[in-house]
C-alpha cells in the first residue's frame, strides 16, 4: 500500500487532475520545468495547501481527516531556503518543540546535529554566522525533530555550490536509509535527481505526465519528457 | 487673536510658498490647498464646539465623538487593505480605546465631566488610537510579506497560527508602540509638548499645565498599547483557516 496517494487533485490553476502515489521507505523526486506545480504538491502532502478537487491521502485515510498539527509533526518539511528564526542554532533545532509548548533537550539537540555530521558546539552559534552549507544541514537537522515518517525536501540545494551539493545528496541517501524515512524532494536538476531516486514523478504545466521508478526518465517514449532530458525545456 | 493678526500669519505660508515657487519644487499647488483645506476645517470645529459647548447636551458630545470615530476609522481602514473584516476590528478597537479611556477619567473623577473636558481628551484619544493602527498595520503587513516563509515554516511543524505569526506580530506591535516611548523619554527636554503649550500660551499656571500634558502623556501610552494589541490580535486570525493553513494577504495587497 503506497503511504501518500493524490486521487483526481486540482488547485486552482496549478495542477490539474493529479492521481498518482508514493512507495514509503523510498526517495521520490519530482521533476519537470519551472511552473510545473511541483512545490504546489509539496504543500499538499503537509496541509499547507488543500486541493479544490480531489483528494491526497495518507496511509489510505485523507490528510484532512488526521489532526493536522500532529500530521505536520509526522510529515516534515525542509523549505528551499532554508528560514531561520533570529538566535542561536539550538533556538532554530527547538523550535519545532517550542511550538507545541515542549523543550528539545540538549543531548537530542546533539545528536540531530551529529545526524547531519555537525559538532554540538554548533549549537550556540547566532545562525547568521554560519555557512550556506550548515544552514541546509541544519534545516534538515530540524525536520528531524519530531522523528518523522516523511521528509519533504524543496529544493534544499539550490543555493548550494557543486561540493556542498554532493554532501547534502550523501547526508540525505543516508539518513533516509538509517531512519528508514520516506522521502520526496523536489529538485530542478535532472543529473541530482538521477543520483538520488528510487522513483520519479514528471509533471508539466501542472499535469503530472508519468511517475515510477526512476529508470522511466531516460526510457520513456514520451516527448515531452524526452524533450526536457534533452534539455529543450 | 484677532483676524487681523491671523491674516498676517499667513506669512508664514507665503514663504514656503515663495521657496517651492523659486525652487521649482511643484508643492504651491498642494500648499495652497493644504491651507485652505486647514482653515476651513478648524474653522467649522471651532463654530460647532463652541455650539456643542453651549448646549451642554449629552447628545452632542456623542455626536461628535461618533464623528471623530468615523473619520479616523476610515483613514486606517485604507491602510488595512488586504486583511479580511479589518473595517470592523478598526471601529470596534477605537470604540474600545475611547471608552476605556473616558471610562478611566470619569469614573475616578480624574476629568470633570463637561463637554470642553470630554471632547478635546477624546480627539487626542483617537487621533493617537488612529495614528497607532496606522503604524501598526503599516509594519505588520511588511512583516507578512518579509516573514511568510518562517509563517509557513511554524505552520509546517503543526504550529498553530499564533505560534506561526507571534514574531511578526509581536515585532509590529513594538514598533508601532517605540515612537510614544521615545518621546515620552524625552518630553520638556527636546520640545514643549503641545497640548501643555497651548494652555501655558492661553495663560494657565505652568504647573497646572504640566499635569494636564502628563494626564494626557499616560493616557496616550494606554492607548498606544491597547490600539496596536487590539489591531493586531484582532487580525491575525483573519490570514489563517481552519485547516491551519496561511492564507495571507488578499493577493493585490501583498
Amino acid at each position: 500500500m503506497p503511504i501518500i496517494e493524490f486521487k483526481n487533485v486540482s488547485h486552482n490553476d496549478i495542477l490539474h487532475n493529479i492521481t498518482g502515489s508514493f512507495r514509503e521507505s523510498r526517495i521520490t523526486t519530482f521533476v519537470g520545468p519551472s511552473g510545473a506545480g511541483k512545490s504546489t504538491c509539496l504543500k499538499m502532502i503537509n496541509g499547507l495547501l488543500s486541493p479544490d478537487a480531489g483528494e491526497v491521502l495518507y496511509r489510505g485515510k485523507d490528510i484532512f481527516d488526521y489532526d493536522i498539527s500532529g500530521l505536520r509533526k509526522t510529515v516534515s518539511m525542509a523549505f528551499q531556503s532554508s528560514p531561520m528564526i533570529h538566535g542561536t542554532v539550538y533556538d532554530n533545532l527547538n523550535l519545532p518543540c517550542e511550538v507545541h509548548g515542549e523543550v528539545l533537550g540538549e543531548a537530542r539537540a546533539a545528536e540531530l546535529l551529529d545526524m547531519v555530521e555537525l559538532d554540538a558546539s554548533f549549537l550556540t552559534r547566532p545562525v547568521r554566522e554560519i555557512s550556506g552549507g550548515e544552514r541546509s544541514r541544519i534545516s534538515l537537522a530540524r525536520t528531524f525533530v519530531h522523528r518523522p515518517e516523511v521528509l519533504l525536501l524543496d529544493e534544499i540545494t539550490s543555493s548550494l555550490d557543486y561540493v556542498l551539493v554532493r554532501d547534502i545528496e550523501r547526508l540525505v541517501m543516508r539518513l533516509q536509509s538509517e531512519q528508514d524515512v520516506t522521502v520526496i524532494w523536489i529538485t530542478h536538476d535532472l543529473e541530482q535527481a538521477r543520483r538520488v531516486s528510487h522513483d520519479m514523478w514528471f509533471l508539466r504545466k501542472g499535469e503530472l505526465i508519468e511517475y515510477g521508478p526512476a529508470e522511466f526518465i531516460d526510457r520513456t517514449e514520451n516527448p515531452e519528457i524526452r524533450s526536457f532530458v534533452k534539455g529543450e525545456h | 487673536m484677532s483676524f487681523l493678526q491671523l491674516g498676517l500669519s499667513l506669512i508664514f505660508v507665503a514663504i514656503p510658498l515663495g521657496l517651492t515657487l523659486f525652487l521649482k519644487l511643484g508643492l504651491e499647488k498642494d500648499i495652497i490647498i493644504a491651507t485652505v483645506r486647514s482653515v476651513i476645517q478648524l474653522l467649522i470645529i471651532g463654530y460647532i464646539l463652541t455650539f456643542v459647548f453651549e448646549s451642554d447636551s449629552v447628545i452632542f458630545i456623542i455626536l461628535m465623538i461618533l464623528l471623530m470615530i468615523a473619520a479616523a476609522s476610515q483613514n486606517v481602514v485604507k491602510k488595512g487593505t488586504g486583511i479580511p473584516g479589518i473595517t470592523a476590528i478598526i471601529i470596534f478597537t477605537l470604540f474600545v480605546v475611547e471608552a476605556v479611556s473616558m471610562g478611566i477619567l470619569l469614573g475616578f473623577s480624574i476629568i470633570p465631566a463637561e463637554p470642553e473636558q470630554i471632547i478635546p481628551i477624546s480627539g487626542m484619544v483617537i487621533g493617537n488610537c488612529m495614528v497607532l493602527s496606522l503604524l501598526f498595520l503599516n509594519k505588520f503587513k511588511d512583516e507578512l510579506v518579509a516573514g511568510e516563509e518562517v509563517i509557513e515554516l511554524i505552520l509546517s511543524f503543526g504550529g498553530a497560527p499564533e505560534a506561526a505569526i507571534s514574531r511578526s506580530l509581536k515585532s509590529s506591535i513594538r514598533t508601532s508602540m517605540i515612537p510614544t516611548v521615545e518621546a515620552m523619554k524625552t518630553m520638556g527636554l527636546v520640545q514643549l509638548p503641545g497640548m501643555m503649550s497651548g494652555l501655558i500660551i492661553g495663560g494657565a499656571d505652568p504647573l497646572e499645565a504640566v499635569m494636564y500634558q502628563l494626564l494626557i502623556l499616560f493616557l496616550i501610552l494606554t492607548t498606544a498599547a491597547l490600539s496596536s494589541v487590539m489591531v493586531g490580535y484582532m487580525s491575525y486570525p483573519k490570514l489563517f483557516n481552519q485547516r491551519l493553513q496561511y492564507i495571507g494577504l488578499r493577493p493585490s495587497e501583498k
